[in-house]
């Protein structure tokens, strides 16, 4: 669908040159729904603006469905953009917004009225047809900037943080909005969002980027449970990370020794090393507390009660911290109390082995 | 607010009656000179009673008359012209990406507002010499295109504002809608832009119904344009007609004047219905 292979976008000359993009591969298929994910100033609104046609990358080929688009203004690109403040035309109504791509393609008025008519269904936003833009409300607002994205049935969606203006819940409603209209519609999204939540409640695939880079490539629950990177890791969720010592590989699992001197298999990295000093990443709520001596031990050091959970941290022998999360039952007295001596464990496999 | 009290310009010893005092220098002679267009008698100084015969004798005088449709034709044309340029400069010094040179260039657009106008004005009259020597021509253009040119910094300044405060998002989602440069700045800029676009053009209008000094230099035997007229007129016998056109001028600006502020007031308002 949309293949990018050594992309690379330099902003400025000389000792001013920034890097915005650096060598980005990557291949979006048919109709899936695609997120760039990192911290703001990482590229991802870069690429995004590199598909539509909005920068010019350095170096690099983009192609969508074989064709090479880099070449092309974005007037002619088979893309359109939903834009971060939606960028409504002021002086149009929402029926002369969702109509406006229609019209800039020359098709017959009969054919803008009806298709027009179509997406205000779709939004759901037809009794509001005749009103300017400027008198509806900020989630209408988003919904008539993706109807008109959507009306000239582009083979790409790009959304650039359509949801970072709304406020919560109806950040969440609009979240489920877009995959209902991204599944009736069939069209490839590519998301853009600074939000790991979003991202992994959202997408077929994630790529996580940073500097320019990316990271990983993944579904959801791989990027989650099997970050690559240190960063990738930290960036989503929360971790904990143990410095270990890699005794060996055999595909994908790998036998590391713990700082307590025990050994536990977790999952090798890919392009990893065969052995030597590691980052093993483990998520709160894959390890146990155990009042016995685990795989790590170390003392209850602080228990925080979030509600759903509660968080456990531990200050392990030889420093280190290390935090437990519990999802709390009704009428359970956990009976573990502050300066306890605990043992934390998790199953074989449950740990990642990161790529340094 | 004890705190924003302290810097309280209104609280400086002298405040109100300076400024009392400079808007009844600013203000004064134009109230006299607007009483003395109703006076009854010859005198621009002696009040001899109501009457509105300088407005009947300025309107029924065949010079006021001809120098009124000149100062129109030559307000409206370099209005136009000044006004269309002024966009393209706009446009060209906000939607393109810095260039080399780009303070020269602003600087050029605003060489008017900079230099001297006798200096214009003599610079004018030699360049449109030399034209006339060599082609003969003493028409009407020579006066439009002097009033074109010193009035593009004016109509310039309105629209650029209002440029430099346009979303720039608008064009690239007029883009991103399969929208050419062309189609995208006749549907999302130039909608944006009219009331900047109506507010240069009614300021460069003003400024070019107003200049004296230019026009002066500039016009050929028999182009007297308004104020060149009243200019003329006030070199031999001073009436009270003089008052009244001034006054029938001041009623014009009056009225653009307003008419801009309420057009610039409408353009932060992003929505016409």
């Amino acid at each position: 669908m949309i293949e990018i292979s050594g992309l690379s976008k330099t902003f400025g000359l000389g000792a001013n040159a920034f890097t915005a993009l650096d060598d980005i591969n990557v291949e979006i298929r048919q109709n899936e729904f695609f997120t760039l994910l990192g911290p703001s100033g990482c590229g991802k609104t870069t690429l995004l603006r590199s598909i539509a046609g909005f920068v010019d990358p350095t170096s690099g080929s983009l192609t969508i469905e074989g064709q090479d688009v880099l070449p092309l203004p974005p007037y002619a690109r088979p893309v359109n953009t939903v834009f971060q403040n939606y960028a409504l035309f002021p002086h149009m109504t929402v029926a002369q917004n969702i109509g406006f791509g229609l019209e800039m393609q020359d098709r017959p008025k009969a054919e803008i009225k009806q298709v027009v008519g179509e997406m205000l269904e779709l939004v759901q936003m037809a009794p509001m047809a005749d009103r300017m833009t400027s008198q509806i409300s900020g989630g209408q607002q988003q919904r008539v900037a993706l109807a008109r994205a959507l009306a000239p049935r582009p083979k790409v969606l790009l959304l650039d943080e359509p949801l970072s203006a709304l406020d919560f819940k109806l950040r969440k409603e609009m979240q489920i909005e877009l995959k209902r209209l991204q599944s009736e519609t069939g069209i490839t999204f590519v998301f853009v969002t600074h939000d790991q939540e979003e991202a992994l409640t959202m997408s077929d695939r994630i790529a996580v980027m940073s500097s320019g880079r990316i990271l990983q490539i993944g579904g959801p629950k791989d990027i989650y449970d099997h970050p690559a990177e240190r960063f990738v890791a930290d960036f989503i969720g929360d971790t904990n990370f143990l410095e270990a010592t890699l005794q060996s590989v055999a595909g994908e699992v790998a036998t590391v020794t713990l700082p307590s001197g025990k050994t536990v298999a977790a999952r090798a990295v890919q392009g990893g090393g065969q052995s030597g000093a590691v980052t093993l990443a483990v998520r709160p709520e894959h390890a146990v507390l155990t009042k016995e001596s685990g795989l790590l031990d170390g003392v209850l050091e602080n228990i925080v009660y979030f509600g759903t959970d509660t968080h456990y941290h531990i200050t392990l022998d030889g420093g280190s911290a290390f935090v437990v999360r519990k999802q709390n039952q009704p009428n359970t007295g956990e009976g573990f109390e502050v300066g306890d001596k605990v043992g934390v464990s998790f199953e074989a496999g449950v740990g990642q082995v990161l790529r340094d | 607010m004890a705190k924003s009290r302290a810097f309280d310009v209104r609280r400086q010893t002298g405040f109100v009656p300076i400024a009392l005092l400079c808007f009844l220098v600013l203000y004064l002679p134009i109230i006299l000179l607007v009483v003395y267009s109703f006076n009854k008698g010859e005198s621009i100084a002696i009040w001899e009673g109501f009457s509105w015969q300088w407005y009947v004798k300025a309107w029924q005088n065949e010079k006021v008359q001809d120098a009124t449709i000149l100062s129109l034709i030559i307000a409206t044309s370099a209005s136009l012209i000044a006004t269309s340029a002024a966009v393209m400069a706009a446009l060209a010094t906000t939607r393109t990406r810095g260039f080399r040179g780009y303070t020269f260039v602003f600087a050029l657009i605003n060489q008017p507002l900079m230099i001297p106008e006798i200096v214009t004005a003599v610079a004018l009259l030699i360049f449109f010499a030399m034209i006339k020597v060599a082609t003969g021509y003493t028409g009407l253009m020579y006066l439009i295109i002097a009033h074109s040119a010193f009035c593009i910094p004016f109509a310039y300044m309105p629209i650029r504002a209002r440029l430099q405060g346009m979303d720039l998002n608008l064009e690239q989602a007029g883009a991103d809608l399969y929208g050419t440069p062309w189609r995208v700045f006749r549907r999302v800029t130039l909608p944006q832009l009219w009331p900047g676009v109506l507010a240069g053009s009614m300021l460069a209008f003003v400024i070019s119904l107003d200049d004296v000094v230019i026009t002066e230099f500039v016009k050929s035997a028999g182009q007297d344009t308004l104020p060149t007229y009243m200019l003329g007129q006030m070199r031999r016998v001073i009436t009270p007609e003089v008052n009244a056109i001034s006054t029938a001028l001041l009623a014009i600006s009056v009225a653009l004047v307003i008419a801009f502020y309420l057009l610039s007031k409408g353009g932060t308002q992003t929505n016409r219905e």
